[in-house]
C-alpha cells in the first residue's frame, strides 16, 4: 500500500522520542494512560490536518495491532 | 578446541613491604582488569614507571565482557596488543531482531569498508586480560603486584597514601598519583565515601556460556547478535546469543524480577531451557552460569584531586549495548596522555580536569542509551508494554518502527562535544568529524607499503594536512594527505578534505581543532587550549 502516509523513519534521533512518550506516562493509571493516549492522538491528528493521511493511519493500526 | 584455562599469578613479596618509610611511585594503578591493564600500558609506553596493583591472582573469571568494539581494538592496537585478539575474537557486525519466532529486523553496524577493525569482535574478558598483560609484561616500566588489595587510602593535596593488604601483612606506600580501575565494587571510592548515584533495575537475567562442539543454527553457526522478543523457547520474555572464541556461545535469559537466582542457576533448570531455544540435537556443556541484576550508577566527579576514577569504579551501566568495558577502555585512552603530560611536567595539573569534563558526558551518555535498551526490553508499566509491542507489531511492515526497536545500542566511540580542550569550528565544517570526534580510520599507502591512517597518528600530537604549504616550521609532526598517501580517496572523503583544510589530532586521536586553511597562530592556540594551558 502506497499512499501519503510516511512510515520511514522521521525522527532524527527515535530513542529521544519513545523516551518522551514512555516518560510522559510515568506515574498514570491505566485509565489516565488511556486518556493520555487519546489526547495525544486527537491533538496530532488536528496537527497533521489531513484526513486522507489518518485514514491510512487507522486502516494500517486497526490491522497491525 | 583447546579451552582457556587461567593462569594463576603468584604473590611476590616486594622491597616495599620491608621499607623503613612507605616507597615512593609515581603513578599508581588499582584494579587489572580490563581499565586498569589499558591505562597502565598507554601510561608506560609514554615513559611514566607504572605500580598495577590487584587482589586477585588471575585474569577475569565468569561471563563477563565479551563485545569488544571497534573504538576499542583501535586504542588496544595503538597500544600493539589487538592483533592476538584480531586472531582469537570472532568477527561480527550484523545483529538480527525476531519477535515471536520471526525475524522482523536486521542491521549492519559497518556498512562500509576501508576500516581496519571491525564494528565488533566477540572475545572472553579472560582472553583480552591475558593478550593486554602479555604486552605490559613486555614493559620494563610497569611492575605488577598480584594478591595486593588495597584497603586504606590518605589522599592529600600533593599526593595518596595507600594501605595495602598482601599474605604476608598490611604496608604503606606513597602514591603521586592514583588510578582507581578495582571495578563495580570500588574499595577506593567506598574508602573516600564518595556515593554512587543511579538507578538498579528489578529484572534478573540469567547468563549462561556454553561449551558447544557442534555449533547450532546451521553449519557454521551465525557470527552475528541474535536478539528474540518473546521468543517460543522463552514465552514472554527476550533472549540474546553471541557466539565467543573457543566454540563458547553465550545465552542470555530475562527471567522477570522474581526469579530466585539461586534456583535459576540449577543445571536442571537451566538444561530445560538450553534446549528449548537450541533444539534437542545439541551436545553442550556449561562454562558458567550466573544470573545478574543490572545497574545505571556514576560518580558525580572522576576526578578527587590526585585520585582518577576509572571504569566500572566511575560509571557502571547494563550490558544492552556492550558500554562497560568499551567505555572503560575510552577513559583509559583519554586519561593516560593527561596524566603522562602532567608527571613530564608538559602541561599544567587543570588538564585532568577535562578528564572528568570529557568522561562524564560520555558516562551519562552510556547510561541513557543502557537505561533505555533495558526499559524497552522490560517495560516499567502496562501501558509502556502496550507500546513496545505495538512498536513491535508495526515493525514487520514499517521502517520507522524498526528504528524504535531497542535491544542496545552498541558501543560506539563518544564525541566529545562540548569539551574545554575543542577549538570550535570557525570555517565551515560538516559536522562528521568535528572537534571531539575520534579519528576515523582509512587506508593510506607511504612510502610504498599500505597502511592505516591511525597507525601513522600514533604517539602525541599531529596534524592531517591536505594541502601543499610547507609545514616543517610547526611544532607538530604533519602526515600530508595527497592522492599518493590517501590510496583509496576515503580519508579525503571522511574528513572532507578539500585543498588546505588542516586537522590537529590529539594523543588519544581525537579532533582537537580544524581549519580550512593552514594558520600557524590558530594551530598554537589551538595546542594550548588542548593541553590545559590557555
Ligand atoms: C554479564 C556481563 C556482560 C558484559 N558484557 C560486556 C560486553 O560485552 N562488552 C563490554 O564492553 N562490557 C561488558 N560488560 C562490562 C565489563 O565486564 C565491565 O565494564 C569491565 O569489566 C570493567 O572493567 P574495569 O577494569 O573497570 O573493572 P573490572 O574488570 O571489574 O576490574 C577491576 C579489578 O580490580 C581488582 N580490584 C578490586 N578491588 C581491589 C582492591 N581493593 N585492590 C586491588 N585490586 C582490586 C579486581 O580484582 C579486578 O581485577 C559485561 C558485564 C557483565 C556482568
Amino acid at each position: 500500500m502506497t499512499g501519503k502516509l510516511n512510515t520511514e523513519t522521521a525522527f532524527a534521533n527515535p530513542d529521544d522520542f519513545y523516551d518522551a512518550l514512555i516518560e510522559a506516562h510515568r506515574g498514570l493509571s491505566e485509565e489516565q494512560s488511556a486518556q493520555l493516549n487519546a489526547k495525544l492522538i486527537l491533538l496530532l491528528a488536528n496537527h497533521i490536518g489531513d484526513l486522507e493521511i489518518i485514514r491510512e493511519a487507522l486502516t494500517l493500526a486497526r490491522g497491525n495491532a | 578446541m583447546p579451552r582457556f584455562a587461567h593462569p594463576v599469578f603468584e604473590y611476590r613479596r616486594s622491597a616495599d613491604q620491608d621499607s623503613p618509610r612507605p616507597a615512593p611511585h609515581k603513578v599508581v594503578v588499582v584494579g587489572a582488569g580490563l581499565v586498569g591493564l589499558t591505562a597502565a600500558l598507554d601510561l608506560a609506553q609514554r615513559g611514566i614507571p607504572v605500580l598495577l596493583l590487584d587482589d586477585d591472582k588471575t585474569v577475569s573469571v565468569g561471563s563477563r565482557s565479551i563485545c569488544q568494539a571497534k573504538r576499542t581494538l583501535e586504542i588496544w592496537d595503538r597500544l600493539g596488543c589487538a592483533a592476538p585478539m584480531m586472531e582469537k575474537g570472532i568477527t561480527w557486525q550484523v545483529g538480527r531482531i525476531f519477535c515471536r519466532g520471526k525475524e522482523v529486523y536486521n542491521f549492519d553496524l559497518l556498512p562500509e569498508g576501508g576500516h581496519r577493525f571491525p564494528a565488533f569482535i566477540n572475545l572472553q574478558q579472560y582472553y583480552v586480560e591475558q593478550f593486554l598483560l602479555e604486552r605490559l609484561r613486555e614493559q620494563p616500566a610497569v611492575e605488577i603486584r598480584w594478591d595486593n588489595r588495597v584497603s586504606g587510602i590518605a589522599p592529600r593535596e600533593d599526593g595518596v597514601r595507600l594501605t595495602i593488604e598482601t599474605p604476608d601483612g598490611a604496608y604503606d606506600i606513597e602514591a603521586d598519583w592514583v588510578i582507581a580501575a578495582d571495578g563495580a565494587r570500588s574499595a577506593i571510592r567506598r574508602l573516600m565515601g564518595l556515593r554512587f548515584k543511579g538507578r538498579a533495575f528489578q529484572d534478573r537475567f540469567l547468563i549462561v556460556d556454553l561449551h558447544l562442539p557442534e555449533p547450532p543454527f546451521g553449519r557454521r553457526g551465525p557470527t552475528e547478535r541474535w536478539f528474540w522478543f518473546e521468543p517460543t523457547f522463552h514465552p514472554g520474555d527476550s533472549a540474546l546469543l553471541h557466539r565467543q572464541a573457543d566454540d563458547v556461545w553465550r545465552l542470555d535469559f530475562q527471567l522477570g524480577p522474581d526469579a530466585d537466582p539461586d534456583e535459576e542457576c540449577k543445571p536442571e533448570r537451566v538444561i530445560p531451557r538450553v534446549k528449548a531455544a537450541l533444539g534437542d540435537a545439541f551436545k553442550f556443556e556449561f562454562e558458567w552460569l550466573s544470573v545478574y541484576k543490572f545497574q545505571c550508577r556514576r560518580l558525580e566527579k572522576f576526578r578527587h584531586g590526585r585520585v582518577l576514577f576509572a571504569g566500572d569504579s566511575a560509571h557502571q551501566v547494563s550490558p544492552f549495548g556492550a558500554r562497560g568495558g568499551n567505555s572503560g577502555v575510552q577513559d583509559a585512552d583519554n586519561l593516560a596522555w593527561k596524566l603522562a603530560m602532567v608527571v613530564k611536567g608538559d602541561a599544567p595539573e587543570r588538564l585532568l580536569d577535562s578528564y572528568d569534563a570529557e568522561r562524564g558526558p560520555a558516562a551519562d551518555e552510556n547510561i541513557l542509551n543502557s537505561s533505555r535498551s533495558t526499559d524497552f526490553m522490560s517495560p516499567k508499566s502496562k501501558v509502556a508494554r502496550r507500546f513496545r509491542d505495538a512498536v513491535l507489531a508495526l515493525a514487520e511492515s514499517h521502517t520507522f518502527a524498526r528504528r524504535l526497536i531497542n535491544s542496545g545500542r552498541l558501543s560506539t566511540a563518544t564525541v566529545l562535544d562540548f569539551s574545554p580542550l575543542n577549538t570550535p569550528d570557525r570555517d565551515p565544517f560538516p559536522p562528521a568529524m568535528r572537534p571531539g570526534s575520534a579519528a576515523a580510520d582509512a587506508p593510506i599507502r607511504q612510502a610504498g607499503r599500505d597502511g592505516w591512517l591511525l597507525d601513522a597518528l600514533r604517539g602525541g600530537f599531529h596534524g592531517l594536512y591536505f594541502g601543499d604549504d610547507d609545514t616543517r616550521h610547526l611544532p607538530i609532526p604533519v602526515l600530508r594527505c595527497d592522492p599518493q598517501l590517501d590510496r583509496d580517496g576515503l580519508a579525503t572523503k571522511r574528513y572532507d578534505g578539500r585543498p588546505g583544510t588542516f586537522y590537529l589530532f590529539r594523543p588519544d586521536q581525537h579532533v582537537a581543532a580544524r581549519w580550512r586553511s593552514l594558520d600557524p597562530a590558530a594551530i598554537d592556540a589551538a595546542l594550548r587550549r588542548a593541553t590545559g594551558k590557555a
